[in-house]
């Protein structure tokens, strides 16, 4: 059996947090508050989708590169594609960063998951773009304009529930409560992400943590919430060792091609 | 089958009035050439290739529209086209056709901006006066971020009141 390498690793990292967290997006289409928002969670779930299968495609040409037997899941004819690596993959070999599986909970707790994860994708997305990797370069750089959009986007709903109603202060606070503590994984790196940043293909994530946090206390300030003293992060989605939420998408998202291999309609 | 085409007859142009046939699924009332994302056409002997970008990274439409591109140069004799999808550069609405805006606009959808809106992060803050495609009023109002589909925003008229699609620049 042929083995890994850094580079799969790391595009299937980056490919499983916009897979998971449009998916968890996706589970608001047809209950959204009102009708223009559930349509604006939709349109940044297919966004974030389809950034998931422009890496995953890349990672099915990685994978199929080695010689001899892939360790990853390959369909009919023994081939691995964007599909299988979606949707044939336990949740252990899933490298998405806990925040990200997290569940939907109210439209306070979606809209900081989006907020956290945004505001850091703009930066990764930027510098992916300036990569040594030509593919995860011109990935990167098409989507960054995306991430920017649903960034503003998701700015402006955290403070408007921020600096709202009391009840919708009270909700943000909670969903701040739940989500901190997934927040600091995103800048931990990964074995692979060191070694993104040594090859020069992705960022260093302790420089771009301070801009995150120059990004979140902006917006906290306006929303009046109160930028938390960091205390205990939790960590070990990007290495496969998620939560139970992480079960729950899976078993959703991979039920019919579990049941129905190959399946087509 | 034969291929009608052989080396000395093919040409880019012939190429680019087949492409005026295909419509974006999502907007059919442009081309995939006003749209701006045809990006090359190559012709390799008898073998056309052409080359095309998505507008956004989870545009729906892109299969379809890879499909009829190739239906469409098989009608007319083109066998085995080759529909090759690239990334980089990435799309801009500063690549549609002003014939695509004059289009789009007497379609009722608001065409792009130049200015880069989304490049401007100010929250709450729109610089851009969008025009409602029906009046021409510049006293317009954006009602969501998100219209019906990735590329568009909706908006709504203050002087007719109609709400219309804008489609954003990007
Ligand atoms: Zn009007």
């Amino acid at each position: 059996m042929s083995s890994s390498t850094p580079l799969l690793e790391y595009t299937l990292h980056l490919a499983d947090d916009v897979l998971i967290l449009g998916h968890r997006n996706s589970e608001w289409t047809g209950h959204g508050p009102i009708l223009e928002q559930d349509i604006a969670l939709s349109n940044i779930a297919l966004d974030l989708i389809g950034q998931a299968r422009n890496f995953y495609q890349y990672a099915a040409g990685l994978a199929g590169n080695d010689s001899g037997e892939s360790i990853y899941p390959a369909g009919g004819g023994g081939v691995v594609t964007e599909d299988t690596l979606a949707f044939l993959r336990d949740g252990w070999d899933f490298r998405n960063s806990l925040l990200t599986e997290q569940t939907n909970g109210d439209w306070a707790k979606t809209i900081l998951r989006q907020f956290f994860f945004s505001a850091f994708q703009v930066d990764l997305y930027e510098q992916l773009a300036v990569g040594r990797d030509t593919t995860l370069a011109a990935i990167g750089a098409k989507a960054y304009k995306e991430a920017l959009y649903h960034l503003r986007w998701s700015s402006e709903w955290v403070i408007r529930l921020g600096d709202g109603t009391d009840e919708s202060h009270q909700r943000m606070k909670k969903a701040l409560e739940e989500l901190w503590k997934f927040t600091g994984e995103l800048y931990i790196p990964a074995p692979y992400e060191r070694w993104a940043a040594e090859a020069e293909i992705g960022p260093d994530l302790s420089q771009l943590r301070v801009r995150w946090k120059e990004r979140v206390k902006e917006v906290f300030d306006e929303a009046g919430l109160t930028y938390p003293v960091t205390e205990w992060m939790q960590t070990g989605g990007k290495e496969g060792r998620h939560t139970e939420q992480l079960g729950y998408v899976l078993a959703e998202m991979q039920f019919l091609q579990r049941a129905y291999p190959g399946c087509e309609w | 089958m034969e291929n009608k085409h052989d080396n000395t007859t093919v040409s880019v142009q012939e190429i680019r009035a087949l492409l005026k046939e295909v419509n974006d699924p999502e907007v059919p009332v442009l081309s995939v050439l006003d749209l701006g994302i045809v990006r090359d056409i190559r012709i390799d002997g008898g073998t056309v290739e052409v080359i095309i970008t998505p507008t956004y990274s989870g545009c729906p439409a892109m299969d379809m529209i890879r499909t009829e591109i190739k239906a469409v140069l098989e009608l007319h004799g083109y066998k085995d086209a080759r529909i090759t999808t690239v990334l980089s550069p990435a799309w801009t609405t500063e690549w549609m056709s002003q014939e695509g805006k004059d289009k789009l606009r007497a379609y009722g959808i608001a065409p792009p901006t130049p200015l880069q809106q989304v490049c401007h992060t100010k929250l709450f803050h729109r610089e851009e006066a969008i025009q409602c495609p029906h009046c021409h009023s510049y006293h317009t109002s954006l009602i969501s971020e998100f219209g019906s589909t990735a590329c568009k925003a909706l908006y709504r008229c203050e002087d007719c009141k109609e709400p219309f699609d804008y489609f954003k620049c990007h």
